[in-house]
């Protein structure tokens, strides 16, 4: 069986193929170029040096989110063209427990870290066999350490933008938390397709309706359900 | 017999997710739009993100209803056309990325198409066009007068300094506290009324062909807060007949100037608002009676649709203008020439 795994929730790119439960090629990277320039060459040079063709392809992994929207999405909508026109099923998972699993050897639980801006984080808290415990979500940062400081374990924080919090994280828990060395903050699809791997296959016929998961409604919409909440207690 | 040209197009630029496959640049075979429409009513207008996240529910929903209204397979088609720019950065690089994936795995040529090129084009799949042309683009987002001597050469002779002209329409439809998309009401309430206001023209300096139309929408909200302060009452018909007016003669002067100065052959109306039925009848009795050919596309045509970019798209591709995988969304791409 014959996977190609996608991830471009955030600045990192990662393209993977896995053969037979081993992997041929996992590209990575973390530079500043638009997803839209750098996943799809990255694709066709990955599946090249690999010597697969795409129509030997058996199914496609791709990180669903959360993430930049516009990232999570430019992964989705190559994962599920490539899926629909090859008439292979696409499977998503989880971007923050693709991040968890660079940690899943550590005893402890893990604590994967994407910046959300103004002190927002997209996080969860997953064990080290990568069941969440809290689940994946859009979380003010002091109430993700709170809910961290409730644990009793070692902490291992995933993720490039732990970087952006680590002051902050550390003045909570102290030496609970721990970082994880710089090659395992970039999100791997070796491990996109591992996570995929272990879900049950979706029939292709749902590949049309595989959409990413935000975690977030719009904030247009944000704003439009206030000021109607707003009308209506001014009535 | 040379064998036939088939293209897929492929648009999702703004709000609407289009698909659509022509034959030879000229006969529409499929075309399938999923409008968006709806979802941004409540908003008064296309929220980038929402088009965004519609467009990637649609993307491979409308390529498939294409292909099947086509009866065509992938190996039927020998390009994929998609719209490059201008337009919303999120929303276009749904459209790229889900070409880019389909023309990789089906190994066809991916030829990236300027949106107003296509608005264009749309007029290939009425009749052929004929050199030199004009062509009056006007939509929500452009008003320009593009002079084209030959397939794939534009020359900007003249554009807005301001607001487009669907702009103007849609700002105007908002103070008439008129539902958005506001266009078509402002054009239906100019029909009903025998009355117009009258507001200014806005010429600019002599022998111009740029537009200016901030100064007409001021003119118009003035209007309504002094009647409003005066106690007067407003008709809303009257003034979307004053507005209507000002807009559409504006328009057919200018572009009627450049027709002649320009000697073309052909002149056509592109975009959005060439769907409005107040400037198409001033333009076809205008060039009725200069006897300049005009054309104007069907109304589903007018608005953003996947067939037009197929059009542009065949023309490009056969002058060899094709793009690689690593193509990238260009919010704020110019018209070039394929030449």
């Amino acid at each position: 069986m014959i996977w190609l795994g996608i991830d471009t929730s955030n600045v990192p790119l990662t393209i993977a193929v896995v053969k037979d439960n081993q992997l041929l090629v996992e590209w990575t990277s973390s530079i500043k170029v638009t997803h839209s320039v750098g996943a799809m060459p990255a694709v066709e040079e990955a599946l090249r040096q690999a010597d697969i063709k795409p129509n030997e392809l058996d199914a496609i992994a791709v990180a669903e989110g959360p993430g930049s929207y516009t990232g999570v999405r430019i992964g989705v909508t190559i994962a599920k063209t490539l899926a629909w026109t090859l008439k292979i099923p696409v499977v998503g998972v989880s971007s923050l427990q693709t991040l968890a699993g660079n940690g899943s050897l550590f005893k402890g639980i893990i604590c994967p870290i994407m910046d959300a801006r103004r002190q927002n984080v997209f996080s969860a808290i997953y064990t080290n066999e990568l069941d969440a415990t809290l689940p994946d979500g859009h979380y003010a940062l002091d109430v993700l350490l709170e809910q961290l400081a409730a644990t009793e374990e070692d902490i291992l924080f995933v993720g490039k933008d732990v970087a952006i919090h680590w002051e902050a994280i550390q003045q909570v828990l102290g030496e609970r938390a721990i970082r994880a060395p710089f090659y395992h903050d970039l999100p791997k699809a070796s491990v996109v397709i591992e996570l995929a791997m272990k879900k049950p296959l979706p029939s292709i016929e749902e590949t049309h309706h595989f959409v990413p998961d935000y975690k977030r409604i719009t904030e247009a919409e944000t704003n439009w359900r206030a000021e109607q909440q707003k009308a209506g207690q001014n009535e | 017999m040379t064998k036939d040209q088939i293209i897929l197009g492929i648009e999702t630029s703004c709000d609407e997710t289009a698909a659509s496959i022509v034959r030879n640049g000229r006969e529409i075979i499929s075309n399938v739009v999923s409008s968006q429409i709806e979802s941004h009513k409540r908003f008064g207008g296309v929220v980038p993100e929402i088009a965004s996240r519609h467009h990637v529910e649609q993307v491979t929903i409308v390529i498939e209803e294409a292909l099947k209204q086509a009866n065509m397979q992938p190996s039927d088609l020998d390009a994929v056309a998609v719209t490059e720019g201008p337009g919303l950065v999120g929303a276009l690089l749904i459209g790229i990325n889900a070409a880019k994936a389909f023309a990789f795995v089906h190994q066809l040529p991916l030829v990236g198409v300027h949106h107003i090129a296509g608005h264009i084009y749309a007029n290939q799949l009425v009749e052929p066009m004929q050199f030199p042309l004009l062509a009056l683009v006007v939509s929500g987002g452009h008003t320009e007068i593009v002079l084209m001597k030959e397939h794939g050469s534009f020359e900007l002779i003249g554009e807005t300094r301001d607001d487009a002209a669907g702009e103007a329409y849609d700002k105007v439809a908002r103070v008439l506290k008129l539902p958005y998309p506001g266009g078509p009401h402002i054009d239906r309430l100019a029909h009903e009324s025998e009355e117009a206001i009258d507001f200014p023209r806005i010429w600019l300096e002599e022998g111009s062909y740029d537009f200016s139309f901030s100064g007409l929408k001021s003119s118009v909200i003035n209007y309504m807060h002094n009647a409003e302060q005066r106690g007067e009452e407003i008709k809303p018909q009257a003034v979307a007949a004053g507005f209507q007016n000002s807009v559409v003669e504006v328009l057919t002067a200018k572009t009627l100037r450049a027709a002649k100065q320009y000697n073309v052959k052909q002149v056509i109306a592109a975009g959005g608002v060439s769907a409005n039925k107040g400037l198409r009848k001033s333009l076809e009795d205008t060039f009725a009676k200069e006897g300049i050919p005009f054309t104007v596309p069907p109304l589903f045509l007018c608005t953003d649709n996947a067939a037009m970019i197929a059009a542009a798209g065949s023309v490009m591709f056969e002058k060899g203008h094709t793009s690689t995988m690593a193509m990238n969304g260009r919010p704020g791409m110019t018209l070039f020439d394929w030449n």
